[in-house]
């Protein structure tokens, strides 16, 4: 008995030593965005960058500008751990308490929320990740892929490995390596490459790596030798980016030569392959570094006050951080549209909907933010969710991201159909899906 | 005291043998039934039926598949996740092939395609025991989920790779798919669970239970006795297979909504371990307690800071909650190896005779 008091006391007394004070009730008038992310479990390492970004960008709108529109952004973290089971958990336990958008950070929960948007009425935000066809706005109103899809990257890297080779036509003869985590995520741009491949004449060879053996390697990386591709595209996340860098290093294969999807760029996963790295390229659509007037206001109005959990101030700028950063630029712009457009501060999810599907975020804008050289001009349309927005490409030199190439737009022309066909599947298979009832520009 | 037998006569044989020889018992699982029916969906709101009480349920018949399998017939298994997602596909797959059919028929079907895979697996039971055995199941794990990521034909050739819940109705009801109400679904789920605890409860306290229970106590002894052990055993994956596989089809239709293969992985097998370890091997009470506990547990932990206002990095929140389950689970094994449903028996044993303390 005493044993089990004992017990209650230390489970209590460890509650209240990891317990900060009761905060403050939330402002009464406020907007509220529930944050899915994932701090702990596998993928932390990736995670943890992206949290922190989304986190600290709305905050400092919150601290600097009073929130959006004179209305103060309640933010809820809700941890997920990259699982589905809680993912679904989070959903149900933030949903009803007024959520203006999710962004499930996960395809495994982005595909279960998928379905439920429509009948909830609240939009899913799924940044360059998700599922795909869901950027055919006439098929899927409530889910926005933004700023591109997977395919459009899988196009961009062909475009540039085209152009580093001397056009279109060298490639034929060449062999392209594509070394992807076998999974949903990493399945996805395959149709497209190996259209590409048939066409252009060159060979696809294909290295999948289990999502229990991200940590070891060698045997893809051994088929890699014994082929000696031209190129490599990667498609991994967690911890299979720093492992393949490192491996790609070890067999000495040439990093200029390997260019990873936008996910793969975080600054860890190239700096463990530590000088070998030097070189090693992946996509990206924002601009890294903290050398942005609005990340300075984060260092000043949320790091400075310690209302961030970032780890350090370096940490601030980080390519998977400045990722995070973008969501809540998005984020923030379609509430910001939606007040706009609904005419009112306090929004609703269906507001939010229709501030995402006219979101046109130009030049002007993106330099009154703060943001300038951050990001292309990106819009969304009510037929196209994603935009097909333009892509450039980063070098590691070997301690930070470097552009080495132009924004370059994927070949919308070749996706656009085979997207729609697979939109088309999809509500086919999940029939009866309800048609849109949504109104295109506003409500 | 509290649980006087005083006066409770048994005049036949089957009142004595009965499940529930004692009328406290027999009246304290009506009540349990009528809160379970009555009062829980009034007091539940959408998040408690649709995060704790449904997946509460739908582990729980998972652990009480792997209860009968480990429990009863003493076969260590690490596939029980695998075997779920068997039961998913298969649902999935005549589902969509069928749809005229009612939905709650592929569900309860799905399970004999997992039974069937169950029995393939367990094959090597005769020759191999004990943790080797726990070895092979292991690879069932990592070969079926291999299975669900590779073969096309399972997802019908979905390029996300993930199974949806298609929609169907019930009486003009709709039970799964996104239109489904939280509480529909429940009942539903409570409804199947509870006929399936049912039809097991029948089955284990039978002559196939009582051939299992021999299997595990001493096996060579047992065949000395007449029990013929490779029909016993791979009778034992059979009905285990079917109750997880029908808990995995459950998972994806009135749970989740979608499922991808990593939703059937190695951590979900482990989880239902956990639950049937903590809950009490070889005791069907112990499967809805050990499920309720290793379930809804760090649920209410995760939640329950921001319920009464305070406000906790989730992170934080994550962290102090595995310290928090881990640190109660070795507390029960240490005051309670047997789990929680032993626990339980001794309670119910003080109570009867209390005030006295023997």
């Amino acid at each position: 008995m005493f044993g089990r008091l004992g017990l209650a006391f230390s489970v209590a007394s460890v509650i209240a030593a990891v317990l900060p004070p009761i905060s403050t009730a939330h402002a009464e008038e406020s907007l509220y965005v529930p944050l899915l992310t994932y701090r702990t479990g596998a993928y932390a390492g990736s995670g943890i960058g992206i949290a922190d970004g989304m986190h600290d960008y709305l905050e400092m709108l919150n601290q600097r500008d009073g929130g959006i529109g004179g209305v103060k952004l309640a933010l809820e973290e809700c941890e997920t751990g990259y699982n589905s089971q809680k993912g679904v958990e989070c959903y149900e336990a933030t949903k009803g308490k007024g959520a203006l958008v999710y962004n499930p950070w996960s395809t495994g929960i982005t595909l279960q929320l998928i379905p439920k948007a429509g009948v909830d009425k609240i939009p899913v935000l799924s940044m360059a990740y998700g599922l795909s066809a869901a950027a055919d706005g006439k098929t899927f109103p409530w889910v926005f892929n933004p700023p591109m899809t997977y395919w459009d990257g899988a196009s961009v890297a062909i475009k540039y490995i085209a152009e580093k080779s001397g056009g279109m036509a060298k490639l034929k003869g060449k062999t392209i390596g594509y070394i992807y985590l076998d999974a949903p995520y990493g399945k996805e741009p395959i149709p497209l490459l190996e259209e590409l491949a048939k066409e252009n004449g060159f060979k696809l060879a294909k290295y999948p790596v289990p999502g229990d053996k991200m940590q070891d390697q060698s045997s893809q990386w051994l088929n890699v030798q014994s082929d000696s591709p031209d190129w490599m595209i990667m498609w991994g996340w967690g911890a299979m980016n720093p492992t393949a860098v490192k491996e790609a290093a070890k067999i000495g294969y040439p990093m200029d030569r390997f260019i990873g999807v936008w996910f793969s760029g975080g600054d860890d996963d190239a700096k463990a392959g530590g000088a070998g790295a030097k070189g090693f390229l992946t996509l990206n659509f924002n601009g890294t570094g903290a050398n942005y007037p609005a990340l300075a206001d984060i260092k000043k109005y949320v790091f400075a006050k310690g209302l961030s959990q970032v780890k350090g101030e370096d940490r601030i700028g980080e390519n998977n951080y400045n990722h995070g950063v973008y969501n809540s630029m998005l984020i923030a712009e379609a509430i910001r549209n939606a007040q706009k457009i609904a005419g009112k501060k306090m929004i609703d999810a269906a507001d939010m909907r229709a501030g995402l599907e006219t979101l046109n975020i130009d030049a002007a804008r993106i330099k009154e933010m703060g943001l300038e050289g951050f990001m292309a001009p990106m819009k969304v349309t009510c037929d196209d969710h994603s935009g097909e927005n333009p892509v450039y490409v980063q070098q590691w030199d070997g301690a930070k991201w470097v552009k080495v190439s132009d924004w370059i737009e994927p070949m919308t022309d070749k996706i656009r159909p085979t997207l729609l066909a697979d939109a088309k599947a999809y509500a086919d298979k999940n029939a009866p899906w309800p048609a849109r009832t949504e109104a295109c520009g506003g409500r | 005291m509290f649980y006087r037998e005083v006066g409770q006569f048994k005049s036949t044989y089957a009142a004595d043998m009965a499940v529930f020889p004692i009328r406290q018992d027999r009246i304290g699982i009506l009540v349990l039934l009528a809160i379970a029916v009555v009062v829980l969906p009034l007091v539940s709101n959408d998040f408690v039926l649709t995060s704790i009480l449904i997946p509460g349920l739908i582990f729980t018949l998972a652990a009480i598949g792997l209860n009968i399998l480990t429990g009863y017939a003493g076969q260590i298994s690490l596939g029980t996740g695998a075997f779920m997602g068997v039961g998913a596909y298969a649902a999935y797959k005549l589902a969509n092939a069928f749809p005229e059919v009612n939905l709650l028929v592929w569900i309860l079907c799905s399970g004999v395609f997992s039974a069937g895979i169950g029995v393939i697996f367990g094959l090597p039971s005769l020759r191999i025991k004990g943790l080797y055995l726990a070895v092979t199941t292991l690879a069932a794990q990592f070969f079926l989920e291999w299975c669900f990521v590779r073969m096309g034909w399972l997802t019908d050739y979905s390029s996300s790779g993930a199974i949806e819940a298609v929609r169907r109705t019930l009486f003009g009801l709709s039970i799964s798919g996104p239109e489904a109400d939280p509480l529909t679904r429940y009942f539903v789920v409570l409804g199947l669970v509870v006929f399936l605890t049912w039809i097991t409860s029948n089955l284990v306290h039978g002559r196939i239970g009582r051939t299992w229970m021999m299997v595990r106590d001493m096996d060579i002894a047992a065949e000395l006795m007449g029990v013929r052990l490779l029909p016993a055993k791979l009778l034992a994956f059979a009905v285990s297979s079917y109750l997880a596989g029908v808990a995995g089809a459950m998972m994806v239709f009135f749970w989740l909504g979608a499922a991808e293969p990593s939703a059937f992985g190695i951590t979900l097998s482990f989880q239902v371990l956990f639950m049937v370890i903590i809950g009490g091997l070889g005791s069907l009470l112990g499967s809805w307690l050990g499920a309720a506990f290793i379930w809804a547990l760090p649920v209410v932990i995760k939640f329950a800071p921001g319920l009464v206002g305070i406000d906790v990095p989730s992170a934080r929140v994550e962290h102090v909650n595995s310290m928090i389950v881990g640190a109660l689970i070795i507390f029960f094994l240490i005051v309670e190896p047997h789990g929680l449903a032993r626990l339980w028996a001794v309670t119910k044993q003080k109570l009867r005779v209390w005030p006295f303390p023997w």
